[in-house]
């Protein structure tokens, strides 16, 4: 649902900068669907790659052969992240607040640290200069607190997050993440009780259809056969 | 030269050590050959740390690491330095990829430090004070700055290169060729030895010419459990495996004494999997070739 719900996001012929996981499944379903002209770069080079097998690493070979560019990290970071030819930026992460901070540094201090986690790696520049971020993370009070243990991502570009309840938005009054849209079947109640913060709500809910036949039969027979990321 | 002799030559206690390559390309057997000649004090530079900088933080060699991502990608964690950090007892140095690139970038242009535009709004600075700002003097505008990296060493995988170092790469390219030119010297591992005319048929696929290269080594399969565009697969079942294994101590342990210290080489390392080529070998994608005449 959540692969589903993301690829919808994605506008044909747009510049997506993709992640691991959940990002990639939902860009490659895009691409299969209706964005055949996605261009999808990875932080490891490979610019308008058309992966044949879903990437466990986004340095996999799948994304080298047969795509349109493949450039050193420099360029990738130079010409097309900071030059802000990014138009969808893709993150996740442990913690996430309610304005859209991110964190995949530590729980905990820096200094001390109870986990430590993976940091970075391209999410900060992302984060920046990426024309609008979507996030993908489960909703639970544990990753959704009122404030992140360390901002490892800023979150003003943060358009929406989408989460296996709900989708949540950014309100650019407050700059506060808010209810937009329910999934079938989901009470509102339940999705403030997986938020660390008073959460507001859109006057107007968007209600977000289930994935189709067509797309939960790309999903589950074609792009992740072997379950590596669809596994609720 | 073998890589018992490129690592005992140019590999020295406390050096600053990078073997760059990103998922791709990454030198397993130069990392593993550090560890068996029992290397020390090293601070280890690399964007992703990987399971080779896992396996050298465990066996000891490592006493400070610059990075900017340290998970096991699509797995989860890097159980050995995961464990060093929170039982600090390594020491870390934290950017982003940006951050990292732009370093070498620096390193590699003999500039003192590198401009980006990022970290504003981030708590990285505050992690670590080597990234610092600068007033651009056309406009005005805060940038930030991290400071040029120049290791001792870099060892770099490729796929071919000729007996004076002149090394050929496709595929994923990541930050090797500044890496390479910032450091002082260079170690270059490839899977085949070409003759001077192969490279001299493609030279836009020279990514590391032979004037900054100290040593040649060949090491078919050398990048196992990473990968070789064109030769070798990624070995995704190893990386899911040391999930497992890393997360104990003793089976670590028992890892490296199996498959680092108990070979001698690459050779012997590859003859204890004897399976492994028959999995991982690359199927064929030729591309067309260009015309270079004139």
């Amino acid at each position: 649902m959540m692969a589903a719900v993301a690829a919808r996001e994605l506008a044909d012929g747009e510049v997506v900068f993709v992640g691991i996981g959940l990002p990639n499944l939902a860009c490659n379903l895009a691409r299969r669907t209706h964005a055949p002209n996605l261009v999808l770069i990875y932080e490891s080079g490979a610019v308008g790659a058309t992966p044949s097998r879903l990437p466990v690493s986004i340095g996999d070979p799948a994304l080298v052969t047969g795509s349109l560019m493949v450039c050193g990290m420099a360029d990738v970071f130079q010409l097309f992240v900071q030059n802000g030819r990014i138009e969808v930026g893709f993150l996740g992460g442990a913690q996430v607040d309610r304005h859209g901070n991110i964190n995949t540094t530590v729980i905990g201090s820096y200094e001390k640290p109870k986990v430590r986690l993976p940091g970075s790696g391209g999410a900060a520049e992302i984060a920046i200069h990426a024309q609008r971020i979507l996030i993908i993370s489960k909703l639970s009070v544990r990753t959704f607190p009122e404030r992140v243990d360390f901002i490892t991502s800023p979150g003003q570009r943060v358009a929406k997050v989408i989460t296996d309840k709900a989708v949540l938005e950014r309100d650019d009054a407050s700059g506060d993440l808010v209810l937009a849209g329910l999934y079938p079947g989901v009470e509102a109640n339940k999705v403030r009780a997986g938020v660390g913060w008073k959460l507001e709500s859109r006057p107007r809910l968007n209600r977000l259809d289930p994935p189709t036949t067509a797309e939960l039969q790309l999903l589950r027979d074609v792009l992740d056969p072997q379950r590596l990321y669809l596994r609720s | 030269m073998s890589m018992q002799d490129a690592v005992a030559r140019h590999v020295r206690d406390g050096d600053v050590v990078v073997i760059e390559g990103f998922t791709h390309l990454i030198s397993f057997a130069a990392g593993h050959e550090i560890i068996r000649q029992r290397r020390r004090d090293l601070t280890l530079c690399r964007l992703t740390p990987d399971l080779i900088y896992d396996q050298m933080i465990a066996a000891g060699c490592a006493r400070k690491l610059v990075f900017s991502w340290a998970g096991n990608p699509g797995v989860g964690s890097l159980h050995a330095f995961r464990r060093a950090v929170e039982g600090q007892t390594l020491e870390i140095e934290e950017y982003s990829h940006f951050g990292m690139v732009a370093r070498f970038s620096a390193g590699a242009a003999r500039l003192p430090f590198w401009t980006l535009r990022d970290y504003a709004g981030t708590d990285l600075p505050r992690a670590n004070p080597r990234i610092k700002s600068v007033t651009c003097p056309y406009t005005g505008e805060a940038l930030a700055t991290v400071p040029a990296l120049n290791p001792d060493v870099t060892i770099v995988h490729a796929q071919r290169a000729d007996a004076q170092g002149n090394a050929q790469i496709w595929g994923l390219l990541g930050v090797q060729k500044e890496a390479a030119f910032a450091s002082q010297r260079v170690i270059v591992v490839v899977e085949e030895l070409v003759e001077e005319r192969v490279i001299r048929a493609d030279p836009n696929r020279t990514l590391i010419p032979a004037p900054i290269v100290s040593a040649v080594v060949v090491e078919p399969w050398g990048a196992h459990p990473s990968y070789a565009q064109g030769y070798y697969d990624r070995d995704n079942e190893f990386y899911l495996a040391w999930e497992a294994i890393s997360r104990e101590r003793t089976e670590l342990a028992s890892y490296l004494d199996e498959f680092v210290y108990g070979v001698r080489d690459r050779v012997e390392y590859m003859q204890k999997q004897p399976r492994l080529a028959e999995r991982l070998k690359a199927g064929e994608q030729r591309c067309a070739g260009v015309n270079y005449g004139f």
